[in-house]
């Protein structure tokens, strides 16, 4: 609990610099995320993050120093390598492009560790740390490091402040975009130019290894919640950066530990979060909205069964074991049907036997109507024949809304029989 | 001798490897092997933890369990979460490896595992584990007996699926209209490939190990055009990469496994080069449809 108050009073001046470079690199890696994510592109970054290991060593073995600037020199160049190799790979051979994504990945960040292991065993006075470009090691950045990466932290964003509207386009219709007379390729290269960079310092907070997440796992979170890209490129952002903050607490109360990893688990509950519980989006609401459909649609088909049954007898009712012989239903929906029926007074107990109500009748009707209507519809408007039709509405009846229903019934002009030659119910 | 057991092993892994990667790659799925590769860590974390040594083969199985559970979240996350493909992948293998990396830095007095050894493996330490028998015989190192049964498994696996393999890596349809199930051969596939992956681990570790699947096996790909000689060159190739990377760490002092990789990457440039310059040499006669 101490721990927890001396963090967060940021009296510490550390905890006050690595917290806001951290923030910094999981906003910046967020937000460019999201086009990565919306581009379908998410495990490129995640090839990218593991090939710039080999460009990172190569520049400490050629500058033999661990100045941020060098190093992120040549993290660029081997992930604008990586980038290229894999488009080529792609477009020029017959492999797909999954196993040039896995191929570079896994080759480039072979030569990288064989480099770093080969830096290590020369036993170069510098090199301790290094390695924890591998997993990331927040408590070891100096402040000239946190000011370097904030400095292209804010270029990134303001980069994509500038170009919103350009990369939105390109990430939902690139064919709109090129014909609308924007330089699609060179605004690839931008977004891509800006993906490699973000990865580069983004490398600092959770290492090559998960940085794929740092990229992804925001934006599917975000996603859920929303629809709208401006949104979710902001939850995605405040979501990087809380894992930031996350990350200097962890580095903060528990130094031994590897922050890259407690950051990814962060985010990843999180995002597990978002994608069961978001409402809409989220997998229960849809669990719920499935549900409640169902329900829907039994009940209907209960209410149609007694007006067809009511056709032919004029009897309002029906026993129960009758409604077996005239519509097959799952012994435990036609329970919920009509224990839903009933709940709702459109079917009433009569004895033994269910009787509709009135309001069950008006409902009965409608659904027949709607069922009848459509099948009209598609023999008049869209010239089926009479016999393929029936499965069709089967589906559309539970759909149709009051508005729809209007527009029908003036489009048809209020047609008395179906193609089947029975009447169509309209509300005395 | 110490390099003949260190090749010998490397040679059995990548081989073992390399077989599964043909099929990953034939079915596009090269980075649902990356995947694997990393969301097996914490099972085999916590089966050092259980067993207390990191030979024990039952427990070793039990970790490959962990990787068919990962291919089932990517489903779950792509099907009922309707995440795109990539972002499940993508989700799943960072957070399982986070969780696995956790583990390890915090239980580090009671398994002997560490970090470095997640990233590129050990196999410089192959001649050191010995196999001693219980008469005090010296049966050689114990790694190279568990690669050369994995390359045994693995080879027996691919000649008995060979035809439900083929069948359903190239046209499911027909494979499903001849009434062989793409799903059982899609299910045991991934256990093999869960299986390899956390055997070759100790070795090679997490990340190398998809070099060896993707790398001899694309470059193979490019060479031929039908499957057996593709599978017996992802062998040679895996056998290459093996003895190349062993001289190539030995000179410059480096981590072999990542030697192998690289190896491995380079026989794949020379491949792509040469199928590069076949291409421009054989001008396409008339209409070709490109594929997409």
């Amino acid at each position: 609990m101490d721990l927890i108050l001396d963090f967060f009073s940021f009296k510490n001046p550390n905890v006050v610099i690595v917290s806001l470079g951290l923030i910094f690199l999981g906003l910046s890696s967020a937000i460019v995320g999201s086009f990565t994510f919306l581009r379908k592109n998410s495990l490129v970054g995640d090839a990218i993050a593991h090939a710039i290991l080999p460009g990172i060593a190569l520049a400490f073995m050629i500058t033999q120093s661990k100045n941020p600037f060098y190093l992120m020199i040549g993290a660029l160049i081997s992930g604008w390598l990586a980038m290229i190799s894999i488009d080529l790979i792609s477009q020029k051979s017959k492999l797909k492009n999954d196993t040039a994504i896995g191929l570079v990945l896994s080759v480039f960040f072979g030569v990288g560790i064989l480099l770093l292991t080969s830096i290590q065993h020369s036993g170069a006075s510098n090199q301790a740390g290094l390695d924890s470009f591998l997993f990331g090691k927040a408590a070891s950045m100096s402040i000239a490091d946190i000011k370097a990466y904030s400095w292209v932290a804010s270029i990134l964003l303001l980069c994509v402040l500038v170009m919103y509207k350009e990369f939105k386009l390109l990430c939902f219709n690139s064919e709109f975009a090129q014909i609308s007379g924007l330089p699609v390729k060179s605004l690839r290269i931008v977004l891509s130019s800006l993906t490699v960079l973000a990865i580069a310092i983004g490398i600092q907070s959770v290492g090559v290894v998960l940085m794929a997440a740092l990229l992804i796992t925001p934006s599917a979170a975000a996603r859920a919640w929303t629809e709208k890209l401006s949104h979710m490129i902001l939850f995605a952002g405040l979501a990087g950066a809380l894992s930031g903050l996350t990350g200097a607490f962890i580095s903060f109360s528990a130094p031994s530990m590897p922050t890259g990893p407690w950051i990814v688990v962060c985010l990843s509950l999180f995002a597990l979060f978002s994608l069961f519980f978001a409402p809409k989006r989220g997998v229960l609401a849809k669990v719920a909205q499935q549900k409640k459909n169902k329900k829907k649609i039994i009940t209907e088909n209960l209410m149609k069964v007694f007006y067809h049954h009511f056709e032919r007898t004029a009897d309002l009712s029906m026993a129960e074991n009758q409604i077996g012989s005239e519509r097959k239903f799952k012994h435990s929906d036609l329970d919920l049907a009509i224990r839903i029926a009933q709940k709702e007074d459109l079917l009433i107990y009569i004895g033994s036997r269910l009787k509709m109500s009135q309001k069950g009748f008006v409902e009965a009707q409608r659904i027949v109507r709607l069922h009848r209507l459509w099948e009209m519809y598609l023999t008049q408007k869209m010239r089926l024949k009479a016999d393929h039709i029936h499965p069709n509405a089967e589906t559309i009846e539970h759909i149709i809304s009051p508005e729809i229903e209007e527009l029908l019934l003036k489009d048809l002009g209020y047609p008395e029989f179906d193609p089947h030659e029975s009447p169509i119910p309209y509300p005395i | 001798m110490e390099s003949i057991y260190i090749i010998a092993t490397a040679t059995f892994i990548a081989m073992s490897c390399g077989l599964l990667g043909a099929f990953l790659i034939l079915r596009k799925m090269a980075m649902l092997g990356d995947a694997i590769s990393h969301a097996v860590l914490p099972g085999i974390v916590i089966a050092f933890l259980i067993s207390g040594s990191r030979t024990n083969i039952v427990m070793l199985i039990g970790a490959s369990i962990v990787g068919i559970l990962s291919t089932i979240i990517i489903e779950l996350l792509h099907k009922k979460a309707r995440l795109q493909e990539d972002a499940s992948i993508g989700i799943t293998f960072t957070w399982l490896f986070a969780i696995g990396v956790i583990l390890i830095s915090s239980l580090t007095s009671q398994i002997d595992l560490d970090q470095d050894c997640v990233l590129y493996g050990e196999i410089a330490y192959v001649p050191l584990d010995l196999w001693i028998s219980e008469g005090g015989l010296n049966l050689g190192p114990r790694s190279l007996w568990i690669s050369g049964g994995l390359f045994i498994v693995v080879l027996s696996y691919i000649i008995i699926a060979y035809k439900g393999l083929k069948l359903s890596s190239f046209n499911p349809d027909y494979a499903l209209a001849l009434g062989i199930s793409t799903g059982i051969w899609h299910f045991s596939f991934m256990a093999m490939v869960s299986l390899t992956t956390v055997i070759s681990f100790e070795s090679v570790g997490a990340i190398l190990v998809v070099a060896l699947m993707i790398a001899p096996a694309a470059a193979a790909y490019l060479l031929n055009s039908s499957l057996k000689p593709m599978l017996l060159t992802t062998l040679l190739f895996g056998f290459l990469s093996s003895v190349g990377g062993y001289y190539l760490a030995l000179l410059i002092n480096g981590s072999i496994a990542g030697a192998i990789a690289s190896v491995a990457g380079c026989i794949f440039l020379l491949c792509f080069i040469y199928s590069l310059a076949i291409k421009n040499r054989v001008k396409p006669k008339g209409l070709v449809l490109k594929e997409t």
